[in-house]
């Protein structure tokens, strides 16, 4: 079992003509996703990846044809506002954005159309979703995940993958993975997701992942503390980042002294989760609860 | 990107808001010249995109033209944190009565922008917001209708402005927000907003940070980047795509990802050694990018080991296996390196690797006990 998406999720990948989404729609039904339809203007009527995915010119089209419930964004940064709020009037229920780089304010101005509708966007600049053994909306690599019990929600893409890669070494499956995306506005967050996690029945123990920047990692010890009744192993990348310098994404930066690894981490200490001094930590942190 | 505070206030003025009469100069006798116009007392104030100028000495106030120019001379020969005054600004000085604060950025949490103000301007935000958390004034705005008037007011009232400026202050907190918008910037401040002697608002100083990622629609405002501000080794890794911060450590990392290459660095301190950078290489890695990137690390002399971890997921690993070959025929590496590869074609990438002089590891951890060893070594 899982949470967010399942073997029953219906995917149109939007951007599906792209260098990038070609390939990742390729990976995606490797793993066994339903990718039931692509959108790409221009392109309605046309077949993708030997006549097994369907185009269409609008989601609208698309969603009413198949039934799709979930989209996975490709598009470049300029028109990935415009994708969102596209799927969002289509009526499609969980928008995955992958692509990275949206200005911040057209993020602000999505979010607020998108508080009136009934969806929810995982991203921009987000790794995606993956259900071991059921269904991966996203890019982090299948084969490092294994089914289990261990919900896993991060903030970053490739560290993200370590930590799979690490549990799955060990002989530790996972329930859902959910990549957030690094972006300083972005769609889910901890809260939204842990709360997922709580109520999912086969998912036992809860891994969390953040970074320095903001402050989603203190609202979510809150939360822990407040809420949670599962147990929660966390890391917090950057404890060696210098304030006022920017790490990667916009989402990475010590700003006016706040958002660093040691509050956080502080906080999550306090809110009674374990936190991994190293991603390879997590699994022995993990095995002890 | 940072603008300087020249550059600000002049999008500031094009959006309403009154600024002090004055012009940049990067000659003394430029500085003069603009006293001389001016008239009256002037200051000089260094245009560098670091905080605390004034502490440094960086503004001064000159009250004859022959001051402003033998000021501009000592200013412009300084350097203000490491970096040197190329240029100043040379503005009208004003009989200030109070010194307001009003900023507007983004509330993360909000998912809004958020207007911010305060009656204690003139001084670090961050410290009055630490001190005295109750002067400070936040209201949250919605992006889609843009700063209201009532909500100007509004901070106005709880800011205790007198009621004589509430117009015009409300005409500054929106051309404020407007500048905000416009640019797409991720804050724009004024500090102080001054009430001068003879009541008017004028802001002073300015400061404005755009958004990296919404440049492209904004050909002139990426225009006024200063290159000379930022570490050439910076820029030169933006060139590539590439994102680097240089640390005072001595191994230096090459990762995928900035997440995993900020745990990267993490564990290179947690096995007792320290990073010399950050840097993250991002999606795909062609020859020409791991060789800008290891041509980078290298730039920096205190660099005694090399730790290259990729995770491949979109990034393949054999592709980027043969970005190292490549890069290493062009660029020869006096200190060791330590690779680990794993994910998305990771058994064709190490194979490839097998050859060159190398040092493989397997886990983040081994890998990071290696470097620190190597390091060690060499440094001894």
């Amino acid at each position: 079992m899982s949470i967010l998406v399942n073997k029953n999720t219906n995917v149109v990948v939007q951007g599906i003509t792209g260098h990038e989404g070609l390939f990742h729609t390729e990976q995606m039904l490797v793993y066994g996703t339903r990718i039931v339809a692509g959108v790409r203007p221009g392109k309605g009527g046309e077949w993708v990846i030997s006549g097994k995915v369907p185009i269409f010119d609008t989601m609208s089209s698309a969603v009413e044809a198949t039934g799709a419930d979930c989209s996975i964004i490709f598009v470049p940064a300029r028109a990935a506002p415009d994708a969102i709020l596209e799927a969002a009037d289509a009526g499609i229920a969980l928008v995955v954005c992958i692509t990275e780089g949206v200005p911040v304010q057209d993020m602000m101005r999505v979010g607020k159309y998108l508080e009136e509708k009934k969806v929810r966007l995982i991203g921009p600049n987000s790794p995606g979703l993956l259900t071991p053994g059921e269904c991966k909306v996203g890019i982090i690599p299948g084969h490092v995940a294994r089914p289990g019990n261990v919900g896993v929600v991060s903030r970053s893409g490739t560290l993200t993958y370590e930590v799979i890669h690490a549990l799955t070494q060990r002989g530790i499956g996972q329930s859902t993975c959910v990549g957030m995306g690094g972006d300083p506005v972005h769609g889910l967050g901890f809260l939204e997701t842990l709360e997922l996690f709580e109520e999912d029945p086969h998912t036992d123990k809860i891994v969390l992942i953040g970074e320095i920047g903001g402050n989603d990692e203190e609202r979510a010890a809150e939360f822990i503390a407040d809420r949670l009744t599962k147990p929660v192993v966390a890391f917090i990348a950057g404890q060696t980042a210098p304030p006022g310098k920017r790490m990667g994404h916009a989402g990475a930066i010590v700003e006016g002294g706040t958002g660093t690894a040691a509050e956080k981490i502080k906080a999550l200490e306090a809110a009674g989760a374990r936190v991994a001094r190293h991603p390879e930590e997590i699994a022995d942190l993990l095995a002890g609860l | 990107m940072r603008l300087h505070e020249y550059q600000s206030k002049q999008i500031f003025a094009q959006n309403g808001i009154p600024i002090p009469r004055g012009r940049v100069a990067s000659t003394a006798a430029t500085a003069k010249e603009i006293a001389e116009e001016l008239g009256g007392r002037v200051v000089i104030k260094a245009q560098v995109l670091v905080g605390g100028r004034g502490k440094a000495g960086g503004i001064r106030l000159a009250r004859t033209p022959a001051e402003a120019e033998e000021l501009a001379t000592q200013i412009l020969g300084m350097q203000i944190k490491g970096l040197p005054v190329r240029r100043v600004l040379v503005d009208e000085a004003a009989a200030i009565t109070s010194e307001l604060y009003l900023a507007v950025t983004n509330d993360r949490s909000a998912r809004r922008p958020v207007m911010v103000a305060s009656a204690e301007g003139g001084v670090e935000i961050e410290q009055v917001a630490h001190d005295t958390p109750e002067k400070i004034v936040r209201v949250l705005v919605d992006p889609l209708l843009g700063l209201r008037e009532y909500q100007a007011r509004e901070i106005a009232s709880r800011i205790g402005v007198p009621r004589d400026h509430w117009k015009t202050f409300v005409q500054i907190a929106r051309g404020l927000y407007q500048a905000y918008a416009a640019c797409d910037a991720t804050l724009a401040e004024i500090n102080p907003l001054v009430i001068t002697d003879d009541q008017r608002l004028i802001a002073l100083d300015g400061k404005m940070v755009l958004d990296d990622n919404a440049l492209f629609r904004h050909q002139d405002l990426a225009e006024l980047r200063d290159i000379d501000e930022e570490a050439p080794e910076e820029v030169e890794a933006r060139k590539y795509g590439l994102s680097y911060v240089a640390m005072d450590g001595d191994i230096g990392c090459m990762v995928n990802g900035a997440g995993l290459a900020m745990a990267t660095m993490d564990i290179i301190k947690f096995s007792g050694g320290k990073p010399a950078n950050f840097l993250d290489i991002g999606g795909g890695a062609g020859s020409d990018k791991v060789a800008a990137a290891l041509r980078i690390i290298l730039s920096d002399p205190g660099v005694h080991a090399i730790l290259f971890n990729i995770f491949g997921g979109i990034t393949r690993c054999d592709e980027v296996a043969r970005g190292i070959l490549a890069a290493l025929e062009t660029v020869k590496s006096p200190v060791p390196m330590v690779v680990r590869l794993v994910g998305t074609n990771e058994a064709e990438g190490r194979r490839l690797l097998a050859g060159a002089k190398m040092v493989t590891a397997a886990t983040l951890g081994e890998a990071a006990r290696k470097a620190v060893e190597l390091a060690a070594h060499r440094a001894a």
